[in-house]
């Protein structure tokens, strides 16, 4: 089986006569992390909704491990194996971080709704769940909080939160929008440290802000400006190009 | 949602003595000797066929997060059905008359919910209330099936099963033990559904509905049973309805049954069950007093329900909560 598990071509997204995304595409491997950075209103995070089926793009296609997905629901999209965290936490308040990150587990079991079964077993007792959920938490370093509701957690365990229930799903594409935003320096360093040891199953998609998380994790960057590509390579390549150095990294890096 | 609401499935230890020793004390009622004894039974009765009524609707509305204007219209169809099974000559049995009826409300269901459940907030509200009104206008214009009139029921159905009749459900003590014994189990089938995997996802969709999609959940078949599985615990409440009352009219579909319903559980509280049998005792008792007390009732039943949304804006069962301690999160 190729390496490449995701692939996505000329991806366009047009609302009326802005064109959001306009002809961007982005190739993920497994073992390597792409970055994708550029001001705000550069469009990445619609080419994540793209990507993850929460909005359908206007043109180009999207393979997912072999299956054409481009306009396909993100239920769909979910379990073919994309997973995707929010750049606006997005998760359930009222429930405990357990919870929270069971449920996403459950989602794998693929349980028909109206199967009687599902309505009379006992959500608490479904053991690869638990052991998806457990694993999920652990990765994500929130073992502790399992029992705090998720409201009352803070900021940065919210984040992590996010990015344990996107693994709980056992995806083989993460897909992380702005996984860093507003966390402290510590919190980031682990964050950091966690997307490291993820690349090693999974193919990665990390739009960020955070130049320095960007240039210590990415083996691939691509930068986008008013929904196009200006440039995309490795880092180094990248940092060089003078597009880039005017459009965006500008007056830290000329 | 910016402040977190507690989980509010999950009752704490003196709210469950409290519902325990309700059962008990309705398991009593009909033992205490009193001149007017048959009237309170009735009426007792007709509190428990509204509690299943109402829990059947907090598995949308509570669990869910679908408010349905439209939910008596499957309550009313199932005691329609129980007026045209019932045949001029003899009664018919329990035992396959109310899962037929049953079955039949959850078809409804499951046709209208096919079109109902695509749409969200407001326009679901809408929809269910347009679909319940043309379930009410198809009896209510139709001389065939009865019409304004609405239908008798010309017996009540009986609980014979291989020659034994322990039950007999022409007596007033009879009919409310069949009645209890369903309520609790509804109240039984929820509270184990709610803390399914399926009921999980329905709480699931109910807070964040995006989200359960985005990690893999097709939320519309979820919906849809939900939907469907509401409409016909409805008619087993509307079966018992029919039974008890000898007679069925539109009124049983119309839009204040259904706002009845919505009613009751708010009072009582949303999503554990337990508030919308509160919300319905509450509610009927409530009305029985004002009723005894002056001709304008409404006026204070409406005073008292903006009372209780005020002061216990999670309803009966908040309250209960609050004054019985700290729910435990597990």
């Amino acid at each position: 089986m190729s390496d490449l598990l995701l692939s996505a071509q000329h991806l366009t997204k047009r609302f009326g006569g802005l064109a959001a995304v306009d002809g961007v595409s982005v190739e993920l491997f497994r073992h390597r992390i792409h970055a994708v950075i550029g001001p705000n209103g550069a469009g990445k995070s619609t080419l994540a909704n793209l990507l993850s089926g929460d909005l359908p793009p206007t043109s180009g296609t999207i393979q997912l491990l072999g299956v054409e997905v481009a306009g396909k629901s993100p239920e769909r999209i979910s379990s073919l194996g994309l997973g995707r965290s929010y750049q606006k936490t997005n998760i359930f308040l009222p429930f405990t971080v357990w919870d929270n990150v069971r449920l996403a587990s459950q989602a794998r079991e693929r349980h028909a709704p109206w199967n009687p079964l599902h309505w009379l077993s006992s959500a608490g007792q479904m053991r690869a769940v638990n052991q998806r959920c457990e694993r999920a938490l652990e990765l994500a370093g929130l073992s502790a909080r399992a029992s705090a509701v998720a409201g009352t957690t803070s900021h940065g365990e919210q984040r992590q939160l996010e990015i344990a229930m996107t693994l709980a799903t056992e995806p083989s594409v993460l897909l992380l929008d702005e996984p860093l935003a507003g966390m402290g320096q510590a919190e980031s360093q682990s964050m950091v440290d966690l997307l490291k040891r993820l690349k090693a199953d999974h193919a990665i998609l990390l739009v960020e802000h955070d130049m320095d998380a960007v240039f210590s994790l990415a083996d691939q960057l691509t930068v986008m400006v008013n929904g196009q590509v200006i440039a995309s390579g490795t880092p180094a390549d990248v940092r060089a190009d003078p597009n880039v150095q005017a459009a965006y990294l500008g007056e830290e890096h000329a | 949602m910016s402040t977190p609401k507690p989980q509010i499935e999950i009752l704490p230890r003196g709210v469950q003595v409290l519902l325990a020793v309700g059962a008990v004390a309705l398991a009593a009622f009909p033992l205490v000797p009193s001149e007017s004894a048959g009237f309170y039974q009735q009426m007792v009765t007709q509190m428990m066929i509204l509690a299943i009524f109402a829990m059947s609707l907090d598995l949308l509305q509570g669990v869910t997060g679908l408010v349905s204007l439209g939910h008596a219209a499957y309550f009313g169809l199932a005691g329609y059905a129980l007026a045209f099974l019932t045949p001029a000559d003899v009664p018919i049995s329990l035992w396959w008359s109310l899962p037929l009826a049953a079955l039949g409300s959850g078809l409804a269901a499951l046709i209208i919910g096919f079109f109902v459940v695509r749409t969200h907030g407001i326009y679901f509200i809408m929809v269910t209330m347009a679909f319940a009104q043309m379930v009410f206008f198809l009896f209510f214009d139709n001389r065939a099936l009865g019409g304004s009139d609405g239908l008798y029921v010309n017996f009540r159905p009986h609980a014979e099963l291989f020659g034994w009749n322990g039950i007999n459900l022409d007596s007033n003590i009879g009919f409310y033990y069949l009645t209890l014994v369903l309520m609790l189990l509804v109240y039984a089938f929820l509270r184990r559904l709610l803390f399914s995997p399926f009921g999980r996802v329905l709480a699931g969709i109910r807070v964040n509905e995006h989200r359960m999609r985005a990690v893999g959940y097709s939320t519309f078949g979820y919906r849809l049973t939900a939907f469907t599985l509401a409409g016909a615990l409805a008619g087993v409440a509307g079966y018992l309805w029919g039974a008890q009352t000898g007679y069925v009219n539109p009124e049983l579909m119309g839009f204040h049954m259904s706002a009845h319903a919505i009613m009751m559980v708010i009072l009582g509280g949303t999503g554990n069950f337990a508030g919308a049998i509160a919300g319905a005792f509450a509610f009927e008792y409530v009305m029985h007093l004002f009723k005894d007390f002056t001709k304008h009732w409404q006026l204070l039943m409406g005073s008292f329900i903006v009372l209780v949304v005020v002061f216990a804006p999670r309803g009966l069962m908040g309250l209960a909560e609050r004054v019985l301690g700290k729910r435990k999160i597990p």
